[in-house]
Formats: structure tokens, sequence, C-alpha cells
């Protein structure tokens, strides 16, 4: 009975500890896309400063533009704009499992994979035009 | 044992219609942004290289100021939203908690109004 009591608490699962335990891409994700929610969350400051720089006047806008084209604010809205893509794309992930798709476990690292390649695209892509045109 | 019938059991425990408005709400304004997103990007690029006169008459555009109104309204309420699940999953004292979920709501109402205001601004031509 002892014996037996003792295999059974072998064999119950136990939640992961933390501190040792490799963190599969799913959950790392899950993590990264409340972070970039924070994150992006402060970049609507930035947005609301934008505007109202264009609605003040050409000074003013002026203004905006110098601090955003410096390099601080460059680095500032190369992370935006990563911490956008991953968030947007990563939400229509999040849509799709709402809508009941995409739970097995090949298609949640497959899409995982996706939405990482899509992220670093989406912003060399963004960057490249920005600065080409 | 519960003597009490089913019924009885749940009168008084509030009504069970409003319980997905939070998780309803987000996922509403996650699929207006996401056609928004695409397009204020690849605005955003075009008006990064143009002057000021350009990005006031883009702005100032009847359905671009409409698309912009409802952008910053979805973002802000979205990002209301997301603040007030991860402040309620992680700060667990409770008027630290209660500060900062005021806090993150009156702080996103005021960039959308702020926002809104500055849209209107340019709109109407002020």
């Amino acid at each position: 009975m002892a014996a037996k009591r003792s295999m059974l608490m072998r064999s119950r699962p136990l939640s992961p500890h933390l501190q040792i335990y490799k963190l599969p891409l799913a959950p790392l994700l899950s993590i990264a896309h409340r972070l970039t929610g924070v994150f992006l969350t402060l970049g609507t400051v930035v947005l609301a400063y934008w505007l109202i720089a264009l609605a003040s006047g050409p000074g003013a806008f002026a203004e905006a533009t110098t601090a955003l084209a410096s390099s601080a604010g460059k680095i500032a809205l190369i992370a935006w704009s990563f911490a956008l893509f991953f968030h947007l794309f990563n939400g229509v992930r999040h849509l799709f499992w709402d809508a009941g798709y995409g739970f097995d476990l090949k298609t949640v690292d497959n899409s995982g994979v996706a939405v990482l390649l899509a992220t670093v695209l989406a912003t060399a892509a963004t960057w490249l035009l920005a600065s080409g045109g | 044992m519960d003597l009490r019938t089913p019924l009885a059991r749940v009168l008084g425990s509030g009504s069970a219609k409003e319980g997905g408005h939070h998780w309803r709400a987000q996922r509403v304004t996650a699929l207006v942004l996401t056609p928004l997103t695409i397009w204020l990007v690849v605005s955003l690029i075009v008006i990064s290289s143009a002057s000021y006169e350009t990005a006031l008459r883009w702005l100032s555009s009847p359905i671009i100021a409409s698309l912009m109104l409802v952008f910053v309204a979805a973002l802000c309420y979205h990002a209301h939203l997301g603040m007030q699940v991860v402040i309620e999953d992680y700060v667990h004292t409770p008027w630290l908690k209660i500060t900062l979920l005021l806090t993150f709501q009156f702080a996103m109402l005021l960039l959308a109004l702020v926002s809104m205001l500055a849209i209107l601004r340019v709109a109407l031509g002020a």
C-alpha cells in the first residue's frame, strides 16, 4: 500500500520549476505577447505626441520629426515596430485559437515559428521601405 | 447535501449574460485593429518621408481622419483591457492594484481623447 502510494505520488504531474525548466516556444511567445502589449501601451503616448504635433503647426511638427529621427528615436521606433508586428501576428494566431483552430502541438509550434519569421521580415521590410522611400 | 433547487442556488448571484464582455471586447477590438494597423503602418512609411503639408493634407481627408479616430479609440480601449488583465494577474497588493487599475484606465481615456481632438483639429481645418 505504502509502495503503491509513493508510486502514485511519483507519477503525478509536476508544475514546471521555472528556474531549471527550459520553456518551450509556446509559453515564451505567450509571455512575449504580454510584454509587447505593455510596451505598445507606452507607444500610444508617442502616437498621441505625433498627432498633437501635427495639429499644432509646422514648428511643433518639425520638432517631433527631429526627435523621432534622432538615433534614440529611431531605436525606439524600430523596437516599437518589432513589438507591433509581433503582437499583431501573434494576436491573429490567438484569434484562430479563439475560433477553435490550430490547437494540436505541431500546429502550435509551426505557427509560433511563422509568427517570429513574419515579425522579422515585416520589421525589416518596414525600415527598408522607410529609409528607401 | 444541498436541498435547494438549481434555480434557488443561482438566484441573487447576478446575471450570467455579461461575464464574457471583457473577453469579447478584447477580441472585437483586435479584429478592428488588425486591418487598421497594417493600413496605418503602410501610411506612416509613406508619410515618414513627406513634408508637414503632405502629412496635414493626408490627415485632413475625411476618410483618413475617420479611420484614425476608429483606430485610436479601438487602440486605447484594447490597451486598457490588456493592461487591466496584466495588473489583475501580477499585482496582488489591494491598494496598489486599484491605484494602478484606475491610473491606467484614466491614462488610456485621456490618451484617446487627446489623440481624437488632435485628429479632429486637423480634419476640421482649425
